[in-house]
């Protein structure tokens, strides 16, 4: 499904900056697959991120999407089949445009864009239909501005835009991160409700590792720019937050400096 | 007077298509694109040469809007492609056309290459074909009759321009209302929005800025096409702070009619562009102004319409609360004053 082939990065190359983002990485999914990504930060995980939506290029290696070299396909092309939701919730949606606009835009996603209406009759029913699974009544509210809305209907909303056209890759760059419990809670239902409904393959950045372990079949940890531990779907439901940390100490002979990654 | 705004409200419907484009632009792009000033007499020097040379006026005007399109495209590439500031890319595109104005123009007289104005003062404009139809329907004499009987003595010459213009202008917002909505405009406007949330849904925003920037001037240099065959003439310098009447159109309609939705926002841009030449024709009746102040009008106009709403705000949310004040205060009275009665 998704191939990372030998990928390396490295920013500000020759100068005192030099910073190595990502080296030699390799990874591969089976459709279906979930995989949750920890590390602290600045361990590549967003940088990891990019590389397959194509907002960035590795210096070398390469990525594969359903067998397809994407490598050199610009960002735009590639989100055909990448869906995306950012940590910030301002990220995924247009403010000024109303909730069924914003559908319109995801529902398009793998089609040509043309001189059609953007919202019509039937595909109003089927937004409708769509936001009644969130449970957030927004299906009530499809002509307010989305930027109206707070911020945990708004995560919510690019989720479901994300996920609407069924991308073969599903990216979540921590996106329950910014905001508070209760909602966080929310949203990862929800993630949990659109992933399995569809049994799409999913990348999630998480800092917190209860999410990390509670999510999806499989677990890798990332640090200063390699994968360090992967736990396959055998191991994964076993695995506690001291095992990790455990792990973790193990491989880098060091403690875990992350607050953030503990107490999420 | 009355003739004189007459005139100020056909102008203005005829601006308002130029206005249409800078919204285009400055709000649902959110691109400060200031082609404008050169793609304005771009299109008013196509249509004066085209039809100098004796082609059709309709040809004249379709050619014209081309030529404000291709002009916008230009000025997306130069910011999607070249990375070049958006304000840049449009004075840039601005001061090239300046020289190819001065060259279209140079078109219609041998051994000239660049000619700074033409006249059309016998030539046959959109506007006189559509009289000589108009004039056989006797409509301006039953207006003028009504407008003679409720005291008005000074009549309009004809009514035709400024239906011919009022029709163009609403059919160009109902065309501007639909494509805003189809799937390539929702686009645009996300572009506008939010770039790098259309970029993941799979749109191209270089080329969306590129097609928005050249339909924004097409719709500029239509106007300017129509201004020319008004006037009948097209001078080099007749764009020079046509970007800054464009805003202040834009600025005055939002202010006034609100930006609930497109459509309300589109017709608020319409009627902020006649507001602003009546207000115009108005200035320019008082004594010590003279024409050659439009510019410091334009100028004191768009400040006005920018901080005018402020103020009022201001004031609106201070009465506000001096009013919830007072009711609180009054509450306490009755309280006590029922503590006291206990």
């Amino acid at each position: 499904m998704l191939k990372l082939d030998g990928i390396n990065k490295i920013f500000n190359e020759g100068t005192p900056d030099e910073k190595i983002a990502l080296a030699e990485i390799n990874l591969h999914l089976k459709p279906g697959d979930f995989v949750t990504i920890i590390g602290s930060n600045g361990a590549g995980k967003s940088t990891m991120m990019n590389m397959i939506s194509g907002a960035l290029t590795p210096d070398f290696g390469s990525v594969l999407i359903d067998g397809n070299n994407v490598t050199s396909l610009p960002e735009y092309k590639r989100s055909h089949f990448i869906g995306r939701v950012f940590q910030d919730p301002m990220a995924g949606t247009a403010p000024t445009m109303t909730i069924e606009e914003n559908l319109a835009l995801a529902y398009s996603r793998n089609k040509s864009r043309g001189l059609r209406i953007g919202v019509d009759k039937k595909r109003r029913q089927f937004f409708k239909e769509s936001l009644e699974m969130l449970g957030l009544n927004l299906e009530s509210r499809l002509s307010a501005k989305v930027g109206l809305l707070s911020g945990g209907e708004r995560q919510a909303l690019s989720l479901l835009m994300a996920t609407f056209t069924k991308p073969s890759i599903l990216l979540l760059d921590e996106h329950t991160a910014a905001l508070d419990p209760s909602r966080a809670e929310l949203i990862t239902r929800i993630t949990k409700h659109l992933v399995e409904k569809d049994n799409l393959t999913t990348l999630m950045v998480t800092h917190n590792m209860q999410q990390a372990l509670d999510l999806g079949n499989r677990l890798i940890m990332m640090d200063k720019g390699q994968i360090i531990l992967e736990v396959g779907e055998d191991r994964k439901h076993e695995l506690t937050i001291p095992d990790l940390m455990a792990e973790f100490e193990r491989i880098r002979g060091e403690k875990m400096n992350s607050d953030r990654a503990l107490l999420g | 007077m009355f003739t004189a705004i007459f005139g100020s409200v056909e102008q203005g419907i005829i601006y308002a298509i130029m206005a249409l484009g800078v919204y285009l632009t400055f709000r649902v792009l959110d691109f400060p694109d200031l082609t404008v000033d050169g793609s304005f007499v771009t299109g008013a020097a196509t249509a004066a040469t085209m039809i100098l040379l004796g082609y059709h006026p309709i040809l004249a005007t379709l050619v014209a809007i081309v030529a404000g399109f291709i002009a916008g495209c230009m000025t997306g590439i130069l910011h999607t492609k070249g990375k070049i500031n958006p304000l840049l890319s449009g004075i840039l595109m601005m001061i090239a056309l300046y020289s190819l104005n001065l060259r279209i123009m140079g078109l219609t007289a041998e051994n000239t290459i660049g000619r700074p104005n033409i006249p059309l003062l016998n030539s046959e404009t959109l506007f006189s074909k559509f009289q000589t139809f108009w004039s056989n329907l006797g409509i301006d004499a039953a207006l003028n009759n009504v407008l003679k009987s409720i005291g008005i003595q000074q009549v309009p010459s004809t009514w035709g321009t400024l239906i011919v213009v009022l029709l163009i202008t609403i059919l160009i917002k109902f065309i501007a209302d639909w494509f805003l909505k189809t799937e390539v405009g929702l686009a645009i406007r996300a572009t506008g929005d939010n770039k790098r949330m259309i970029r993941s849904f799979s749109a191209n925003t270089d080329t969306l800025i590129i097609l928005g920037l050249g339909l924004s001037n097409a719709l500029v240099a239509f106007s300017g096409a129509l201004i020319a065959q008004y006037s009948k003439f097209s001078d080099v310098s007749m764009g020079i702070g046509m970007i800054v009447i464009g805003l202040a159109s834009v600025i005055i309609g939002e202010a006034i009619f609100g930006t609930k939705t497109i459509m309300r926002t589109t017709l608020a841009v319409i009627a902020g562009a006649i507001i602003y030449r009546i207000i115009l024709a108005l200035a320019l009746r008082v004594d010590f102004l003279d024409s050659g102040d439009m510019k410091l009008i334009t100028a004191i106009i768009v400040i006005l319409a920018l901080v005018l709403p402020q103020f009022v705000d201001k004031n609106k949310e201070r009465k506000r609360k001096a009013k919830r004040a007072a009711e609180r205060s009054h509450m306490k009275t009755v309280e006590q004053g029922g503590k006291g009665l206990a």
